[in-house]
């Protein structure tokens, strides 16, 4: 039987006394696009940090509900997290150079095609200060995707960005999803314009998932303190 | 106070048992990786042969003073023709070592606790484990081993450089005999003082190269404000600790080694 959900039970993660995440239940279907939102601070991105293995939660599990474990997550960070001393070439072939036995042709081959399918053909031998921001996520992307991974985490993939590369930059996560058809979990605040490209919404509030639905059924009937959060928001919109 | 003093301490211990952890896994994560051979010879580039310039210096210039002193201390007894064996053992037994871990700690070491702090701070090590690449066999093994390889070499570099300072200065300018500077040197110097030189050389390139590593790699632990400051405040701490670590590593091993 293959998976059709990965379910997370009880994380919980607090850091001194401080709850952060407190026993967070929530099913996220493989495939589609579940986004996380919450007050600045709220701990979304302890949360991702947790499901990419790069916090140890206090408590809970992560498995996918036919009981395989879970897939290889990629991660997309805030600041890309590209390696400023290598080329853009070199950064997308770092897994692949570092994670599997290939030739150097067949390396070459497979970055040479994956900058191809994000457009970056022209930026291969430039390092990433000399690319712009939008291209230096691209890179970021083309280097989380060649490994194949099933499911990528975004952690605000627009923060610091122009409203207009915010839109591209949500463009091009919609494209490549239908493209490679990955999973993806992410963390925005660019709340309601996430809602476009998202199939789930997650609201986290005090440690708990205090809403989970889709765009539609949580713009029509939100709990009182999402509608407080939302609110300003959408005023800001209209 | 005593529970502050508790608690340093306490804290102090906690670190040297990180410190002794995370040295012990990056030595043997080497052996996981690919292109092993590729990232020693790049920082054995990076380490040594960058380094090679200001051993050179500072080599010269010891071996220089070092004959300069030395020459008028022994002329004092009528021994300046001990000159050769006066240099060389202070520079194979002492100064080489000593000197040469200074030098690389201030070129390399800084450089390394630096660039790692900077990729903590850039989420790069992060991004390393979210790619399933062992951050510490990629980053901080080849640098450990490569220091085992380098300090002892640029040691007897050093040690080469200095014992032919301290000829310019006691033959050449000062009139020490010739024959007299390396005689001396031949029949004083052993294997035995070679070995100890070489001895301290790897102990100091094995505690600086981990101690500027640790700092680096958990420059979010331990400076007290994050960014770019926190980058300096740990740097400065690797260098200092090297520092000291190599001059009471040096008074322990010496004593280790004149009762053997």
């Amino acid at each position: 039987m293959s998976a059709s959900k990965l379910l997370i039970q009880g994380l919980s993660k607090q850091f001194g006394d401080q709850v952060i995440l407190n026993a967070i239940d929530l099913e996220v279907p493989l495939g589609e696009h579940t986004t996380l939102i919450g007050r600045s601070g709220i701990g979304k991105s302890v949360f991702l940090k947790c499901i990419a293995g790069l916090l140890e939660a206090d408590a809970g599990t992560i498995t996918l509900d036919n009981g395989d474990p879970v897939p290889h997550c990629s991660y997309l960070f805030q600041q890309n997290a590209l390696f400023d001393s290598m080329t853009v070439f070199d950064n997308v072939a770092l897994p692949v150079r570092e994670r599997e036995r290939v030739s150097k042709s067949e390396l070459k081959d497979r970055v040479t095609a994956m900058l191809a399918k994000l457009d970056l053909e022209n930026a291969a031998a430039k390092y990433p200060a000399e690319i712009s921001g939008g291209m230096q996520k691209r890179v970021a992307l083309a280097r989380a995707l060649i490994t194949q991974p099933e499911i990528i985490l975004f952690d605000e993939p627009t923060t610091g960005l122009d409203p207009e590369r915010k839109y591209s930059v949500f463009d091009m996560i919609r494209q490549y999803r239908q493209q490679f058809g990955f999973t993806v979990i992410m963390v925005s605040h660019d709340v309601p314009e996430v809602f476009e490209i998202s199939d789930q919404v997650a609201w986290l509030d005090q440690g708990k998932i205090a809403f989970w639905g889709s765009p539609s059924e949580l713009l029509t009937n939100p709990p009182s303190d999402l509608k407080t959060f939302l609110e300003p928001k959408l005023q800001s919109i209209s | 106070m005593i529970r502050k003093l508790g608690q340093a301490g306490i804290g102090a211990v906690a670190e040297l048992g990180q410190l002794t952890v995370f040295t012990l896994h990056s030595l043997v994560s080497l052996f996981g990786q690919r292109n092993a051979g590729e990232k020693l010879i790049r920082a054995v580039y990076e380490i040594g042969v960058r380094c090679v310039p200001i051993v050179l210096i500072v080599g010269l210039f010891t071996g220089l003073v070092l004959g300069l002193q030395l020459y008028y201390v022994l002329s004092n007894f009528s021994s300046e023709t001990l000159l050769g064996q006066a240099v060389s053992l202070t520079t194979i037994l002492e100064i080489g070592p000593v000197f040469t871990a200074i030098m690389i700690v201030g070129q390399a070491g800084s450089a390394l606790s630096a660039e790692l702090g900077i990729q903590r701070n850039a989420e790069q090590i992060d991004a390393l484990q979210t790619m399933r690449i062992q951050s510490l066999g990629f980053l901080v093994s080849p640098r450990l081993w490569a220091a085992l390889i380098c300090f002892p070499i640029l040691t007897a570099f050093f040690d080469w450089v200095a014992i032919w300072g301290g000829h310019l200065t006691g033959v050449e300018l000062l009139g020490v005999d010739h024959g007299a500077y390396w005689n001396r040197l031949y029949d004083e110097v052993t294997f035995t003082h070679v070995r100890d030189g070489f001895i301290k050389a790897i102990s100091f390139g094995f505690l600086t190269t981990a101690i500027c590593a640790f700092n680096g790699y958990f420059t979010n632990r331990l400076s007290d404000v994050p960014g770019a400051r926190g980058v300096s405040q740990t740097t400065t701490r690797a260098v200092v600790y090297s520092s000291i670590v190599i001059l009471a590593s040096d008074y322990i091993i010496t004593s280790f080694l004149l009762q053997t």
